[in-house]
């Protein structure tokens, strides 16, 4: 019995012997990859006096800190921090960022921007060229940016981008001096101002760029003139943002350090912030999943902020049954928005009885298009729809509703589904695909009826309606198109008159809504949680934080 | 053993290449590329993005340059992470997987074979249930509900661990957990099975009356012959947890390789997505190689063909 | 030690009868009949059993004669157990109950098809591989790596492309790599089982492949056998969800145990119902199929008998 004890005894010693050996590789390993820092701590509580840290999640590893090269939120939303644009969001509103001001000629067309005495993360002052600099980078074909398109706005770009031009020269961005920029546009762009605070028209350090070309790979090459630098990256771990001394307007910035994790799972970011890891959560610094939302209502800790973006369901408009606009109608109408939002979004969104969200400006309101959950409506123009195909009894139609997999658009999408059903008695079948497989089926016209959102990016109505001005249009996925729409959309872009513009695209959307090649369904909100301790830190309606005016007071 | 050892090397190049070939395939095939997104952009930048990164060859040049960059190991840049290296990616995230594979791997065989060989030992008696209980529990509870579990009890209820990330000793216990649970319940009901065919032996029986002890003889004698199996299970289990696991580094939020192997192909990363297979592939195949060399000497009646014909 | 003689009248003698000598004392038990009676005195097992023909019964009565389906939506949402709706309902308003009885039926029959054709598969290539050796053996073999190395999503992602989503490609998904571990674990034990005394007895006397197979070797890796197919049956269960996730599966609203498990997981800190009841019913299914597993393990062994 004794020697059995010993045996057992032994086994387990040996297994922790080893685990212990195991822990010492283990934290080797992470200090090792952290590479370029010496800090690897992140508690908050010994920082003494003076130190402000906040700590946030973001959803994935930043694909790329390249203003120029980046397409995606995560990596706008690190940027936003770490580098400024001419303009800078405040509140949704362009204030001067790096340009001290600005001059608007009477046609609209040529803005010249004076630069203020902004410097780089390291020392060196941000110029006129830094900015053309990265606007050629952006619009040089060989640099293959994703989102050169947002710099089309600017004379001869398009042209320059696609290669028809080969000289930087021809494209209207002029340097008259170190610390001034003029810049020339193709047609008056109401929303210019907001575009230069948008993330592929921030200026990048042309020295460092030219020298290393990877420079926004590592953080210890990598320089900005944000309110923040990046002092820390731990690829696909962590991000740390420390104050920059270096900007202009430092002694605004209350922040001394900012700790970003990366983490996917919504459950694991909602269990970070509740045991206090984090003290942020929502949109872009982490989402809050659908399943908490009623419990963060009940506990009154939930905050709800507009959001420019919408929820639609798409009709494949060249396919045999959805080409019938009767039939799309009667789907459009037979959506029960309301009690969609009450009872499973649960975010407090706006019904979309319109293309164009509420918040954006001249379009407070769209009733007057459709009602939402109008079955008489829908039920007549059913009968319309079923009659023009020949058919008698709604249960003859069998559609397909796809969506890409995520747990949100399956259960909005059995809602509908079941409201079809039980109101119009069609037979809808639910299909959801792997998002590329999915993008390629709607880019394709392999569909029935299919889910998308759209974001803007600047919050002008033009950004909701541009898509659907011709079926060959990337981001259209409907095949619809309409000549009248397309032609009040191109004039939209000359007419220089705001009043007369927002009429010009008021009429485009009368004209698109009546011909339902969209389902609009919700406007998106944006649900945020935040310790109490934090303060400044709200969503603006397009989804940024200015970091810059956040404070922490513990 | 040589000529042996020789063989198996040929025919895993051969594998490997079959692998490559297959893997090219595949991903070429499934719709999608690296830089589709719901924002559409022109013709012609998507030209020059496929031009950079050598998607406008024709499909045999680019399966050439795929079997050229696997031979040399040298995968070239991702195509989602902008500049950033394949084979960066790897060097980096590898090391993370491996420390807690190794830490799973360890509690699983460990916990595995003492809870299978009391199991045997006490057959169908109170001790055998208790462990095949805990077997089985590790069986039927998948690990991404043992680690949301883990997660929400003693990392957000009790605040013992620290919810997620990766900073740590502290931050590995959790996940390595949460990856062992499975492993050691199949272990432990694997080790059971076959301790327990052993413990029938003649020679067992005969240990047994020549008045050794129990456990005596499981160590002398029985557990190294009801290794064989586990053995088996164990190859191919090394190389999988080794090289991460998807789930679980998601919920703990661990920079490790695992992720990359699932991230890699949803975003079409295909320069990541060969790099990835063909690593993992070669611990595949040389874990699978280690276990048929490690057979023969557990059981030396199995002779390894191609030693020597007899 | 001292002598002891034997008394006289110690023992009688019965005398000899030549006819009975080659008689057994009692009547002689088919293998099988021994094997149910001996499954039957082990109780774990007829418990086990018991309690799979339960939810199998309940699995095929309960969707027909409920109130509701499992797709309707009642307007309650989220509700925690109650005598009304046993199991709670979900986030669409949809009762638990109805669903973990309708998505047995989805869960049970992949579990089931998966493992039966893992076994199939796994246990006649492993075998094969095991017995032949040599080259046939590695080239076998080496198609078993090959298979487990290519990644598995893109393959999944294909039969999303190429096949319209339902039972078909998801048995399709998992027969591609289920059987891989299976056939290694046979061809192990059958690299041992073959070179041991009682096969080669058998070889010399000029048994067959067939007959070496059926006879010898299955029986004796039929311990390792039977345990990894308790393993197969929670990895369908979950692999359909995974795959389901993926669009390859049943198309939402249907449910499985798996898909309803990983969604109420997500829901674990506001509606813990929600993941416990898939999660409860797919644990006692395995410690059922693992009870009745052990119970014929032990009851098929021959070594066991007594």
């Amino acid at each position: 019995m004794k020697k059995n004890n010993f045996l057992v005894l032994m086994m387990l010693l040996l297994l922790s012997v080893v685990l212990v050996a195991c822990n010492f590789g283990g934290e080797e390993e992470t200090t090792d990859d952290s590479g370029t820092t010496t800090d690897t701590d992140t508690t908050t509580d010994d920082s003494s006096g003076g130190d402000k840290e906040l700590n946030l999640v973001v959803a994935s590893e930043p694909p790329s800190l390249h203003p120029q090269l980046a397409t995606d939120t995560t990596s706008s939303t690190i940027m936003s921090s770490t580098h400024e644009g001419l303009m800078t969001l405040k509140n949704g509103e362009p204030v001067p960022g790096v340009a001290e001001s600005y001059k608007m000629s009477d046609d609209q067309l040529t803005y010249t921007f004076t630069l203020r005495d902004a410097k780089w993360s390291n020392g060196e002052p941000v110029t006129a060229e830094d900015f053309a600099y990265a606007w050629e980078f952006a619009l040089n074909p060989a640099n293959a940016s994703e989102y050169a398109t947002i710099l089309y706005a600017i004379k001869g770009a398009e042209a320059y981008n696609l290669g028809t031009t080969t000289s930087f020269d021809e494209v209207g961005v002029k340097v008259i001096d170190s610390k001034t920029l003029e810049v020339t546009l193709e047609s008056p762009t109401p929303y210019f101002l907001e575009l230069t605070a948008f993330k592929t028209l921030y200026p990048i350090h042309k020295a460092t760029a030219e020298a290393n070309p990877k420079w926004y790979t590592e953080a210890d090459t990598y320089v900005g003139n944000g309110a923040f630098v990046l002092s820390q990256w731990q690829h696909a771990g962590s991000l740390t943002l420390e104050k920059n001394p270096e900007y202009w307007d430092a002694d605004n910035v209350k922040l001394t350090k900012v700790n970003i994790e990366m983490v996917e799972s919504e459950t694991t970011q909602m269990t970070k912030f509740e045991s206090g890891e984090i003290d942020f959560l929502g949109t872009n610094y982490g989402k809050i999943s659908l399943d908490a939302i009623e419990r963060l209502q009940s506990e009154e800790s939930l905050n709800i902020v507009d959001y420019s973006g919408i929820y639609w369901y798409k009709f494949n408009t060249t396919d045999d049954v959805m080409k019938n606009a009767n039939i799309r109608k009667a789907l459009t109408l037979a959506i029960d928005r309301a009690g969609l939002i009450k009872n499973v979004t649960k975010g407090e969104e706006e019904p979309a009885l319109g293309m164009v969200p509420n918040g954006v400006e001249g379009f407070g309101d769209d009733a007057g298009f459709f009602k939402d959950a109008d079955y008489e409506g829908a039920k007549a123009a059913l009968d319309a729809g079923l009659k023009e195909l020949g058919l008698s009894d709604p249960s003859e139609l069998n559609l397909k509703l796809s969506f890409n997999t995520s747990d949100a658009h399956a259960v909005i999408a059995q809602y509908i589904q079941e409201g079809w059903n039980k109101n119009l008695g069609i037979n809808v079948t639910l299909e959801n695909a792997e998002w590329q497989v999915y993008l390629d089926k709607l880019s394709s016209l392999d569909y029935q009826i299919g889910r998308l959102g759209w974001i803007a990016d600047y919050n002008d109505a033009y950004s909701f309606l541009e898509m659907y001005n011709s079926a060959d249009n990337g981001n259209n996925d409907t095949g619809w198109s309409n000549e009248e729409y397309t032609n009040l959309l191109k004039q939209s872009t000359t007419e220089t008159d705001p009043a007369a513009r927002l009429d010009l695209l008021k009429k485009a959307e009368e004209i698109i809504i009546a011909e339902f090649p969209v389902a609009p369904i919700y406007y998106y909100t944006n649900l945020y949680v935040v310790k109490d301790y934090v303060t400044g830190m709200e969503p603006d309606n397009l989804g940024n934080i200015n970091l810059k005016d956040v404070d922490v007071t513990k | 053993m040589l000529q042996y050892i020789v063989k198996r090397l040929v025919y895993i190049l051969l594998a490997l290449f079959l692998i490559i070939t297959a893997t090219f395939f595949l991903m070429r095939l499934a719709p999608g590329s690296p830089f589709a997104s719901e924002r559409d952009f022109p013709p012609q930048i998507e030209e020059q993005l496929n031009a950079k990164y050598g998607l406008d060859n024709p499909w045999y040049i680019q399966y050439k340059d795929y079997l050229i960059d696997s031979v040399t190991f040298d995968f070239g840049e991702s195509m989602k992470y902008k500049g950033r290296s394949t084979n960066d990616i790897i060097a980096e995230s590898f090391p993370i997987s491996l420390t807690l594979g190794m830490q799973a791997m360890l509690i699983a065989i460990g916990f595995g074979i003492l809870l299978g060989v009391i199991s045997a030992l006490y057959h169908n008696k109170a001790p055998d249930y208790v462990s095949t209980i805990i077997a089985v529990l590790g069986i039927s509870v998948p690990s991404f509900i043992l680690a949301g579990l883990l997660q929400y009890y003693l990392a957000y209820e009790f605040k013992i661990f620290p919810v997620s990330g990766w900073k740590g000793y502290v931050y590995s216990i959790l996940p390595s957990l949460a990856i062992a649970f499975t492993h050691m319940g199949f272990i432990s009901k694997l080790t059971r099975s076959s301790m327990l065919e052993q413990n029938n032996s003649e020679y067992v029986k005969m240990a047994r009356a020549k008045g050794l002890s129990k456990w005596k003889v499981v160590f002398k004698h029985s557990l190294r012959n009801a290794l064989l199996p586990v053995v088996t299970y164990l190859g191919p289990l090394a190389a999988g947890v080794i090289t991460g696991s998807f789930i679980i580094e998601q919920i703990f939020a661990i920079p490790g390789l695992g992720r990359h192997f699932v991230t890699s192909i949803t975003n079409r990363d295909y320069t990541v997505i060969m790099g990835t297979t063909v690593f993992y592939s070669i611990i595949l195949l040389f874990a699978v190689f280690i276990v048929d060399i490690l057979y023969s000497i557990i059981d030396p009646r199995i002779k390894l063909k191609g030693a020597k014909k007899s | 030690m001292t002598e002891q003689k034997l008394r006289d009248g110690a023992f009688d003698i019965v005398g000899m009868h030549r006819e009975e000598q080659e008689q057994l004392s009692s009547k002689p038990v088919s293998f099988w009949k021994e094997v149910l009676y001996r499954f039957k005195q082990n109780k774990l097992a007829v418990c086990g059993l018991i309690v799979l023909i339960i939810i199998a019964l309940m699995a095929i009565i309960v969707p027909e004669v409920s109130q509701y389906k499992y797709s309707d939506q009642l307007g309650v949402y989220n509700q925690p157990p109650s005598a009304e709706h046993w199991f709670g309902t979900d986030d669409l308003g949809r009762d638990i109950f109805v669903r973990i009885w309708a998505g047995a039926r989805i869960s049970l029959f992949i579990g089931i098809t998966a493992a039966l054709i893992d076994v199939i598969i796994g246990v006649i290539w492993g075998s094969i591989a095991g017995l032949a050796g040599g080259r046939t053996d590695n080239i076998m073999m080496r198609i078993a790596d090959v298979l487990t190395a290519v990644p598995y999503l893109l393959v999944v992602i294909i039969l999303i492309v190429v096949m319209e989503p339902g039972l078909v490609p998801m048995i399709i998904a998992l027969c591609i790599t289920g059987w891989v571990n299976m056939a290694r674990i046979v061809r192990g034990e059958v690299m041992s089982i073959k070179n041991q005394e009682y096969v080669l007895a058998a070889r010399t006397l000029g048994a067959g492949t067939a007959h070496l197979i059926r006879k010898h070797l299955i029986p004796n890796a039929l311990g390792a056998i039977l345990v990894t197919m308790t393993l197969t049956v929670p990895a369908a269960i979950f692999t359909e969800a995974f795959l389901s996730y993926l669009g390859l599966g049943v198309p939402a609203p249907r449910a499985s145990w798996g898909t309803m498990a990983s969604e109420g997981n997500k829901a674990l800190m506001s509606y813990p119902w929600r993941l416990f009841f898939p999660a409860f019913f797919i644990s006692l299914t395995i410690f059922a199929f693992n009870a009745v597993g052990d119970g014929l393990r032990d009851a098929l062994d021959p070594k066991l008998r007594k």
